[in-house]
């Protein structure tokens, strides 16, 4: 049975529809597997009845023929999404118990196409960390191990748990999202597929507001092809989401013809920093080895703004955050303070804050109240956003001569030690999305596709950035560089 | 620019989170080293440039100024940590 769940969503789908299997036997099989997997810390709320209707509901389907590729693939959903009637607490003790009377789009988008639902999958508290170290649920483990060394690796985060379920073949794929780097930095540390489509492209209703103007939400999967297929799913206009675009979904598949011959790949300067690992160099020098051989045209470019990308997105992000994360009052969700005798509302608010929130949501919280505050709302806040604008000319210029994608590595390292940055000041961990800010900050589209393993057999991956709105052409030389690298490695089951 | 532990405090107070008094240097401190980082800001020449307000210049949409939604007052109120009567209770704001 445990071959069943290593399936990529595609090979799913057909064996489905040529009824060798059922969703109900690849459902059955992913909730054993997720059974067996407990240590690995990923899944935290468990849906297995929801999950068998649901696979059942699915199988009526593809028996009357004509079912959406989704049809009756099993699902780990980020603790982002909110799910009707299932715990949605995006890892945060402040939505202890919190159970939405409502459905995210994104989910019910998946859901009307016939997808299962297995649970929902840890992930930094509030999506705000780079290694899944602040969950309420407490850390996701890398399925990933240095050689035979047993140390607990972080999957990345924000969405570690959804990386370390897809790549210990828990489900076959899962939801991610991504305001910083929180779909592909995770994807990358575990050697798996992560999409950020361009802002816009899914929408944001239903999903626990970090950054409103950076959050997207996007696929998490085995394969470029995967990625397509679950994005056609998850994609399109939401009346409710005023910032969803309104725009056809294409079929991202059907563009999936691993042709790049013509095209113009762009290697940005600005990418090769001090101090970057050997191994990452090599492993984008090879990437762009492998779309030359595959016919691509590589040009050198600056995008002269890149280092001031992570300073302007710890502005940006902090300021959305304290004004997102303002609801959380203890008034209509989660969790209350006790009071004392005399406690006003004030108090109510300071104690149900500082009891709900963990360290890291309470910094950014105040670094953006702070930010906003009097005074210092044009030098910092109203600074960044123009420095936002420059960073996105960098990136218009470089696609107004001629370029179609841009590669650079997805991480400045491979995954690390849970607990490695524990003392490290918080400006260390914000390093670790680098290379990914810069393409939430343009609202562009960005792909981490795994392409080597380092020294200690640890996957790594590179990104390619594309033009908005045009996914198609970047899943296709996303694909071009996953069939060029032949990336196949898998971590040995040790849990 | 240095954060001391009374604007530490006051920011504290602002975002409505209790710091206790032993907590605010420290805090003080990751306030100084995240805002230090972001310093660098300031080398750039931003002169004439307008503050981004969206990724994709877009048309918001418009609708019928119609009622779509409502009724659900059960609903509003499931996850509340203290429902009475059909409203949200809260500790006392008016003295």
């Amino acid at each position: 049975m445990s071959e069943l769940t290593k399936l990529t969503i595609a090979e799913a789908r057909d064996k489905l529809r040529d009824k060798e299997v059922t969703s109900e036997d690849l459902t059955t099989a992913c909730l054993e597997a997720i059974d067996g997997a407990g240590v690995l810390n990923a899944f935290v709320h468990y849906t297995p009845d929801q999950a068998i209707a649901q696979a059942r509901a699915a199988d009526a389907k593809l028996a009357s023929g004509d079912a959406p590729a989704m049809c009756g693939i099993p699902l780990g959903i980020k603790d982002l999404f909110c799910t009707k009637g299932v715990p949605s607490q995006a890892a945060s003790a402040i939505l202890d118990g919190f159970r939405p009377e409502y459905e995210s789009t994104v989910t019910q988008n998946l859901f009307d196409d016939g997808a299962v639902m297995l649970g929902k999958l840890n992930m930094d508290e509030f999506a705000m960390g780079s290694s899944n170290e602040t969950s309420t649920y407490g850390d996701v483990i890398n399925p990933w191990r240095r050689g035979n060394d047993d140390a607990a690796l972080t999957p990345g985060g924000s969405s570690g748990g959804s990386a370390s379920a897809v790549a210990a073949d828990l489900c076959l794929a899962a939801t991610g999202t991504d305001t910083g780097g929180s779909i592909r930095q995770p994807a990358a540390f575990v050697g798996i597929t992560g999409l950020k489509p361009t802002y816009g492209r899914c929408s944001r209703w239903g999903i626990v507001a970090f950054a409103s103007s950076l959050d997207q939400a996007g696929p998490m999967t085995k394969s470029v092809r995967d990625a397509a297929i679950m994005l056609e799913s998850m994609a399109g206009h939401d009346p409710k989401d005023s910032t969803s675009a309104d725009l056809a979904v294409p079929n991202f598949e059907a563009m999936l013809t691993g042709d790049i011959r013509g095209k113009t790949i762009a290697i940005p300067r600005e990418y090769r920093m001090d101090g970057m690992p050997d191994e990452i160099e090599e492993l984008w020098a090879e990437g762009r080895k492998m779309l030359e051989d595959a016919g691509a045209k590589i040009v050198d470019v600056s995008l002269p703004h890149t280092k001031y990308a992570l300073p302007t997105y710890y502005v940006i992000a902090p300021a959305e955050a304290s004004s997102n994360l303002a609801r959380y009052d203890g008034v209509r969700f989660g969790h209350r303070a006790k009071l004392d005798q005399g406690d006003g509302i004030v108090d109510m608010y300071e104690k149900t804050r500082a009891e709900g929130f963990g360290d890291e949501v309470k910094r950014r919280v105040m670094i953006g109240t702070y930010v906003l505050s009097a005074g210092f709302y044009d030098a910092y806040y109203n600074r960044a956003r123009k420095v936002r604008a420059l960073i996105k000319k960098d990136f218009d210029d470089v696609f107004a001569q001629g370029v179609d994608a841009i590669l650079t590595p997805a991480t400045p390292s491979a995954a690390f030690g849970l607990g490695d940055m524990a003392n490290a000041d918080p400006v260390q961990m914000y390093l670790n999305d680098v290379f990914t800010v810069t393409v939430n900050l343009a609202g562009l589209p960005g792909i981490a596709v795994p392409t080597g393993l380092d020294r200690q057999g640890l996957p790594l991956g590179l990104q390619l950035i594309g033009r908005p709105w045009e996914e198609d052409e970047l899943l296709n030389t996303a694909y071009a560089l996953e069939q060029s690298a032949g990336f196949v490695s898998k971590p040995a089951k040790w849990w | 620019m240095s954060i001391d532990t009374e604007t530490a405090r006051k920011v504290a107070h602002l975002a409505r989170i209790r710091v206790e008094d032993d907590a605010l240097p420290a805090l003080a401190e990751d306030f100084n080293r995240i805002l230090g980082f972001v310093e660098q800001l300031t080398e750039v020449d931003v002169e004439g440039v307008e503050p981004m307000v969206s990724v994709t210049p877009m048309q918001l949409k418009r609708r019928e100024d119609v009622v779509t939604d409502g009724n659900q007052q059960a609903k509003v109120l499931a996850n509340a940590p203290d429902a009475r009567e059909g409203f949200f209770a809260v500790p006392k704001v008016v003295e």
